[in-house]
C-alpha cells in the first residue's frame, strides 16, 4: 500500500512534491482552524436553559482580516506555482538538447518512435515500438505527442508528468528522469472501452545501457 | 387602505372552483406543488445515481467477480454477472450525468427555488406560473430521455459526464451508436427547462417582493438562489449550443470537433467548461444559502457578516465565469492561458473562505440547538471546507500535473457535491418538510441517518485523496492492470465496503421521508421558531400563500434581538410599536408614464 | 390618459410590492430570456469564429457559395419587419386597435395595430420562405452540413478554383452555415408562430389597449433581438 506520493524519479518531482507539501501545510492549518473551531463552538456554545445568544451582526475588522490573509496567501501561492509552471510547461521550457521521441497514441496503445542511432527524429533510421518507452537517466527527453483518434493523456506518475494527446495537435512534453529503473505510462483521459488497458512500460537506462539497447534495436532486434 | 383593483397576475383568482386531481397535483401551476414534484422525481434520480455508483464500486472493489444480481443485466453489460468494460464506462458516465443534472441541480433549484422564493419574499406564486409548470415537465421529459439511453441499441453514453470530443462525436470510436445522441437531446431539453425556470425565479425576486422586503432584507437562501438563477440562465444555453454541435457531428456529418475535417477537439472542452464551471457554482451556491438560514436559526443568532455573505455569493458567481480553464491545464491549451486561469482560480477560494469564517462567526457565542437540520448544516461547513481546500492543490498548476484526472479530483468533487450540496439537502429537506407536507420528519431517525452517513461518507471519500496522490487515474475499469496501482487494492476494497454501507444507510433517510408523509408528527406553524415569512403560514402552506402580501419590517436573522424580548426570534413580518409600515404598502398605483 | 383606480394600468408593476425593476414582469422576463438566447448564439457564433480563424486554409470567398444579393434583400425585409413592429407598438400605445382608417387630407390611410402586426407577420414569414428556398438551392448545388457533395456543382467549381471556393474548408463552411442560420431561422419561425397566435387570440378580438399591451411589447422585444442577431450573422457569414 502506498500512502503518499510515488517515488520521485524526475527533476519535476522536487518542485511539485515541495509545492504539494507546502499547500498541504497551509491548507492543513486552515483545516485545523475550521474543524477545531466547529467542534469547539459546538460544544462550548450548545444550548443550555437560561442562556441567550450574543446578538451581533458581525465585525468589519474580522471580515477584513479573514479576507486579507487568504488573499495574500493565495497570491503568494500563485507566484510560486507560476514560477515552476513556466519552467515545466512554458512555451520555451523544453531544453534545447532534449532527446526527441515521437509518441503517437491510439486506441488502445502507445506507438513510440525512436530517432535511431543518428539521434534525429524524422530520418530513415527511425523505428517504432509499441508500449515501450526507453530513456536515458539524467538526460532531458522531449516526447512529441500526437493522437490517431481521440484524446488520450500521457502520464508517468513517478515523473509527475502528464500531457493530453489531442488529435489534430502535436504537443511537446519534456522531462528528465533521475533514477534508473522501470516505470509505467498510464492513460489519464477516458478514451473508450480499452482505456484501462493502455499500459506501457518505461525503462530508464544509464547512458551505456541505452546505447547498447539502441545498437541492438538498429541491428534488427525488437525487444 | 386604498386598494388598487389590479388583477393579481394569474394567482389564485381563477382557481376558486374545485380543481380536478390532474389540475391540482399533476399539471399544477402552484409553485409549491411544482417544487414537490421536482422533489419526488429528483430523489428518484438520486437513488438511481447511487445504484450506478454501487455497481462502479463493486467492480473496483472486487474486479472481475460476478456482481450479486448481475445476472439480471443483459449480456452486453455483464458476462455471467461480471461487469464488462463497455458497461463500466457507461456506469461512470451516467452516474455523473444523473447526479449532476437530474439529482443535485433540480434538488437545489427545481425544488427549493420553486418552493422557497414566493414564500420567502411574500408573494402568491411565481411571476409566470404556467411557464413554471412547463419547466417541470420539460425536466421530467429530459429525465425520461436520459434513462432511455440504457435501453437503446448498444447502450448508454460512455464518454464520461464531460463527454469529451472526438470520443463522444464518433460512435465508431466509442461504441455507442445512439447513447451519446440521446444524451445530447436530453441535455438540450433539460437546458430549456433550466432557462425557463431561471427566468421565472429572477423575475419573481426582482418584481414581486412584498412591501418592506428590500434587497438587503432577503434571506441568504433567496440571494443564493437568485444569483444561481442568473448563472443558470447564462450558462445552460452554452451547454445547449455545445450539445447541438455534438449532436450534429454525430448525426448529420458536421465536423465541429473532428480535426480530420478542420474541427477542433479542444473546442468542445472550452464550450463545455465555460458552462461547466458556472454549473458547479450552481450546484453549491443554493446549498450555501440554505445552510446560512439554518445555521443562523440553529445558533439563535444573526448571520455573522450578512453583507459580506451577499458580496461573497456575488463574487463567487462573477469569478466563476473566468476560471473554466482550470479543468484544461493539461489539455494542450496555451500554457500562458493556464497561468491566467490559475490566478483566477486561486482568487475564487477567497470568497468561499469568507463564507466559512462567517458561518463559524455565526456559531460563535450562539445558543446552539442541534436538530437534524443543524447537524447536517454544520457538517456541510466541515465537509465543504475539506472539499474547497483540496481544490487549492489543483489550482496550483504544477501540482495539478500530477493529480489531474486522478482520484484526487474524484475525492475533491465528492467532498463538495456530497459533503457539501447533499449534506445541505439533508438539512434543507427536513427543515422545510413541515411547510411542504404539514408534518415533521422523525428527529430520531434523522440523527441516526446523520451520524451513520457522516462516518461512512468520510470512510468512502477521504481515502480517495490517497489513491489520487499515488497516481490512480479516473474511469479505470481495472486498476490492477498497472503495477503501481496493484498494491492499492486493499484500500479500494475498503472504500467499496464503506460505500455499500453508506448506500444502505440512506434507507433510513428514504424511509423517514416517505413514512413521515402520513405518520409524521403534525407540524405547527413555526416548528423551528424561525423568522422567515413562510413560517407565518399554516403547515402545509395553502394555495396562493397569502390573501394579501405581508409587510416586512426587518431582516431575516433577528434572533436574540433585544426587541424580541423573552423570545429568541423576531419574524420579519411582526410589527413592533416602533415599526413604521413600508412605503410600498401604502403607495398609490403609479400614474402611467407613457 | 390618467385613470384613477378604475382600470389598472398593467404597464407598471401592480402595487403593493417593493419597487422592483420598474418594468412589468412579462417584459423583464423577456429581457432575461433574451440574455440566455444571446449566450446560445454566442456559443454558436463563437465556435464559428474559433473554427474559421483557426484554419490555415482559406475560407470560401464572400459571394462564392452564398447568394449575397438575394440575402441582402431578405435582410432588408427583416429590418422592415422590425420597423413595422415598432409601428404596431406605436399604434396600440395610441389606442389604434383598427386595421386601416382613412385620414382626412391624406392620401394613405392610417394603419392601426391589426395592419402593422399583419405586415410584420408577413415580412417575417417571407424571410423564412426565402431562406428555405435558398437552402433548397444550396443543397441542390451541393452544399451540405458535411461539405460539398461529391459530383455536385460546388464540388466541380471548387476543383477549378479551390481557394475561392474554400475547397479545403468546405466541410466546416457547410457545418457552420447551416447550424447558425438554421437556428436563427428556427427563432424567426417561433416568432412568426407566436405573433400569429397573438394576432388571432388577442389582436383581432381587440383585447389589447393602451392600458395593457404587454404581449405586443414583449413579442416586439423578441422580434428586434432576432433581427439584431441576423444583422450580425449576415455580416460575418455572408459579407466577410
Amino acid at each position: 500500500m502506498h500512502w503518499w506520493l510515488p517515488t520521485a524519479a524526475s527533476t519535476f518531482a522536487g518542485p511539485i512534491d515541495g509545492l504539494f507539501l507546502a499547500i498541504l501545510i497551509i491548507t492543513g492549518i486552515a483545516l485545523v482552524i475550521v474543524e477545531v473551531g466547529l467542534v469547539w463552538f459546538s460544544v462550548k456554545y450548545r444550548a443550555r436553559p437560561g442562556r441567550k445568544a450574543f446578538y451581533t451582526h458581525g465585525s468589519t475588522r474580522a471580515e477584513v482580516i479573514w479576507t486579507a490573509i487568504p488573499a495574500v496567501t493565495v497570491v503568494a501561492l500563485g507566484l510560486v506555482s507560476n514560477h515552476y509552471w513556466v519552467q515545466i510547461k512554458g512555451r520555451n521550457s523544453v531544453p534545447p538538447n532534449a532527446y526527441a521521441i515521437g509518441v503517437h497514441v491510439k486506441q488502445f496503445e502507445w506507438q513510440i518512435t525512436y530517432p535511431g542511432p543518428d539521434g534525429q527524429l524524422g530520418t530513415g533510421d527511425d523505428f517504432t515500438l509499441r508500449n515501450q518507452l526507453h530513456v536515458t537517466v539524467n538526460q532531458p527527453t522531449v516526447v512529441r505527442l500526437t493522437s490517431e483518434d481521440v484524446i488520450h493523456s500521457f502520464y508517468i506518475p513517478q515523473f509527475r508528468i502528464k500531457q493530453d494527446a489531442v488529435p489534430g495537435l502535436t504537443i511537446n512534453a519534456w522531462f528528465q528522469a533521475t533514477k534508473t529503473g522501470e516505470y509505467e505510462i498510464g492513460c489519464a483521459e477516458l478514451c473508450g472501452m480499452g482505456h484501462y488497458k493502455m499500459r506501457a512500460r518505461v525503462f530508464v537506462h544509464t547512458p551505456e545501457e541505452f546505447n547498447a539497447w539502441m545498437a541492438q534495436q538498429a541491428a534488427g532486434g525488437s525487444e | 387602505m386604498t386598494s388598487v383593483a389590479h388583477a393579481k397576475p394569474g394567482a389564485h383568482d381563477a382557481h376558486h372552483a374545485p380543481m380536478s386531481f390532474w389540475r391540482k397535483y399533476i399539471f399544477s401551476t402552484d409553485h409549491k406543488i411544482i417544487g414537490i414534484q421536482f422533489l419526488f422525481v429528483s430523489l428518484f434520480f438520486l437513488l438511481l445515481g447511487g445504484l450506478l455508483a454501487m455497481q462502479i464500486r463493486w467492480q473496483l472493489g472486487f474486479p472481475g467477480k460476478p456482481m450479486p444480481g448481475g445476472g439480471i443485466l443483459p449480456e452486453a453489460m455483464t458476462s455471467g454477472g461480471v461487469i464488462l468494460p463497455e458497461y463500466y464506462i457507461q456506469l461512470v458516465t451516467m452516474h455523473g450525468t444523473f447526479m449532476v443534472f437530474f439529482a443535485i441541480m433540480p434538488l437545489l433549484m427545481g425544488v427549493y427555488a420553486n418552493f422557497l422564493i414566493p414564500l420567502k419574499i411574500g408573494t402568491h406564486d411565481m411571476a409566470f406560473p404556467r411557464l413554471n409548470m412547463w419547466s417541470f415537465w420539460l425536466a421530467f421529459t429530459a429525465g425520461l430521455i436520459m434513462v432511455a439511453g440504457f435501453f437503446v441499441p448498444d447502450g448508454a453514453a460512455r464518454a464520461g459526464w464531460t463527454m469529451y470530443a472526438p470520443l463522444s462525436a464518433r460512435p465508431d470510436l466509442s461504441g455507442a451508436t445512439y447513447g451519446q445522441l440521446v444524451w445530447c437531446v436530453s441535455i438540450v431539453v433539460l437546458g430549456l427547462s433550466s432557462v425557463l425556470g431561471s427566468v421565472n425565479y429572477i423575475t419573481t425576486v426582482i418584481n414581486h417582493r412584498a412591501p418592506g422586503m428590500t434587497w438587503f432584507r432577503l434571506p441568504l437562501s433567496v440571494w443564493a438562489i437568485f444569483i444561481t438563477a442568473i448563472l443558470a440562465v447564462l450558462a445552460l444555453p452554452v451547454l445547449q449550443g455545445a450539445a447541438i454541435l455534438l449532436l450534429f457531428d454525430q448525426t448529420i456529418g458536421t465536423h465541429f470537433f473532428d480535426p480530420i475535417a478542420g474541427g477542433q477537439a479542444l473546442l468542445w472542452q472550452h464550450l463545455f467548461w465555460f458552462f461547466g464551471h458556472p454549473e458547479v457554482y450552481i450546484l453549491i451556491l443554493p446549498a450555501m444559502g440554505m445552510v446560512s438560514d439554518i445555521i443562523a436559526n440553529g445558533s439563535r443568532k444573526p448571520i455573522f457578516g450578512y453583507h459580506s455573505m451577499v458580496f461573497a455569493i456575488v463574487g463567487i458567481a462573477f469569478l466563476g465565469w473566468i476560471v473554466w480553464g482550470h479543468h484544461m491545464f493539461m489539455s494542450g491549451m496555451n500554457p500562458t492561458l493556464g497561468s491566467t486561469f490559475m490566478v483566477s482560480t486561486l482568487l475564487i477560494s477567497v470568497p468561499s473562505a469568507i463564507k466559512v469564517f462567517n458561518w463559524l462567526g455565526t456559531m460563535w457565542r450562539g445558543n446552539l440547538k442541534f436538530t437534524v437540520p443543524m447537524l447536517n448544516a454544520v457538517a456541510f461547513v466541515s465537509m465543504f471546507t475539506i472539499g474547497g481546500l483540496s481544490g487549492v492543490f489543483m489550482a496550483a498548476t504544477p501540482v495539478d500535473m500530477h493529480i489531474h484526472d486522478t482520484y484526487f479530483i474524484v475525492a475533491h468533487l465528492h467532498y463538495v457535491l456530497f459533503g457539501g450540496s447533499l449534506f445541505a439537502l439533508f438539512a434543507a429537506i427536513p427543515y422545510w418538510y413541515p411547510k411542504m407536507f404539514g408534518r415533521m420528519m422523525s428527529e430520531a431517525i434523522g440523527k441516526w441517518h446523520f451520524w451513520l452517513t457522516f462516518i461512512t461518507y468520510n470512510l468512502v471519500f477521504f481515502p480517495m485523496h490517497i489513491l489520487g496522490m499515488n497516481g490512480e487515474m479516473r474511469r479505470l475499469y481495472d486498476p490492477t492492470q498497472y503495477e503501481f496501482l496493484k498494491p492499492q487494492q486493499p484500500l479500494r476494497e475498503f472504500i467499496t465496503i464503506a460505500a455499500f454501507s453508506l448506500f444502505a444507510v440512506q434507507i433510513l433517510f428514504f424511509f423517514n421521508f416517505l413514512w413521515s408523509l402520513k405518520r409524521g408528527k403534525k407540524a405547527e406553524l413555526n416548528p423551528w421558531q424561525d423568522n422567515g415569512l413562510e413560517w407565518s403560514l399554516p403547515s402545509p402552506a395553502p394555495h396562493g400563500n397569502w390573501d394579501r402580501p405581508p409587510n416586512v419590517y426587518r431582516g431575516p436573522y433577528e434572533f436574540s434581538a433585544p426587541e424580541a424580548g423573552n423570545a429568541d426570534f423576531l419574524p420579519q413580518h411582526v410589527k413592533l410599536p416602533t415599526d413604521r409600515d413600508p412605503a410600498a404598502a401604502t403607495a398609490p398605483a403609479p400614474a402611467p408614464a407613457h | 390618459m390618467t385613470h384613477a383606480t378604475a382600470t389598472a394600468n398593467m404597464m407598471h408593476p401592480p402595487a403593493p410590492a417593493e419597487p422592483g425593476s420598474g418594468v412589468y414582469s412579462n417584459k423583464l422576463g423577456m429581457w432575461i430570456f433574451l440574455a440566455s438566447d444571446v449566450m446560445f448564439f454566442t456559443a454558436l457564433i463563437g465556435s464559428y469564429i474559433i473554427l474559421r480563424f483557426g484554419m490555415s486554409e482559406p475560407w470560401a470567398a464572400p459571394g462564392a457559395v452564398l447568394n449575397v444579393p438575394l440575402t441582402g434583400i431578405n435582410t432588408f425585409l427583416l429590418i422592415c419587419s422590425s420597423v413595422s413592429m415598432v409601428k404596431a407598438y406605436a399604434a396600440i400605445v395610441d389606442g389604434k386597435k383598427y386595421f386601416l382608417r382613412p385620414v382626412p387630407g391624406r392620401l394613405l390611410r392610417d394603419g392601426g395595430l391589426k395592419f402593422w402586426m399583419l405586415v410584420t407577420i408577413i415580412c417575417g414569414a417571407m424571410f423564412v420562405g426565402v431562406q428555405v428556398v435558398e437552402y433548397f438551392k444550396l443543397v441542390q448545388h451541393g452544399l451540405t452540413p458535411a461539405g460539398f457533395r461529391e459530383g455536385s456543382h460546388f464540388a466541380e467549381v471548387a476543383l477549378a478554383d479551390p481557394a475561392k471556393y474554400g475547397a479545403a474548408t468546405a466541410g466546416l463552411f457547410g457545418s457552420t452555415f447551416f447550424t447558425m442560420t438554421g437556428f436563427h431561422g428556427f427563432h424567426v419561425t417561433c416568432g412568426v408562430v407566436s405573433m400569429l397566435y397573438l394576432y388571432f387570440t388577442k389582436v383581432l378580438p381587440e383585447k389589447y389597449s393602451p392600458q395593457d399591451y404587454r404581449g405586443i411589447e414583449t413579442i416586439g422585444l423578441y422580434w428586434h433581438f432576432v433581427d439584431l442577431v441576423w444583422i450580425i450573422l449576415f455580416t460575418i457569414v455572408y459579407l466577410i
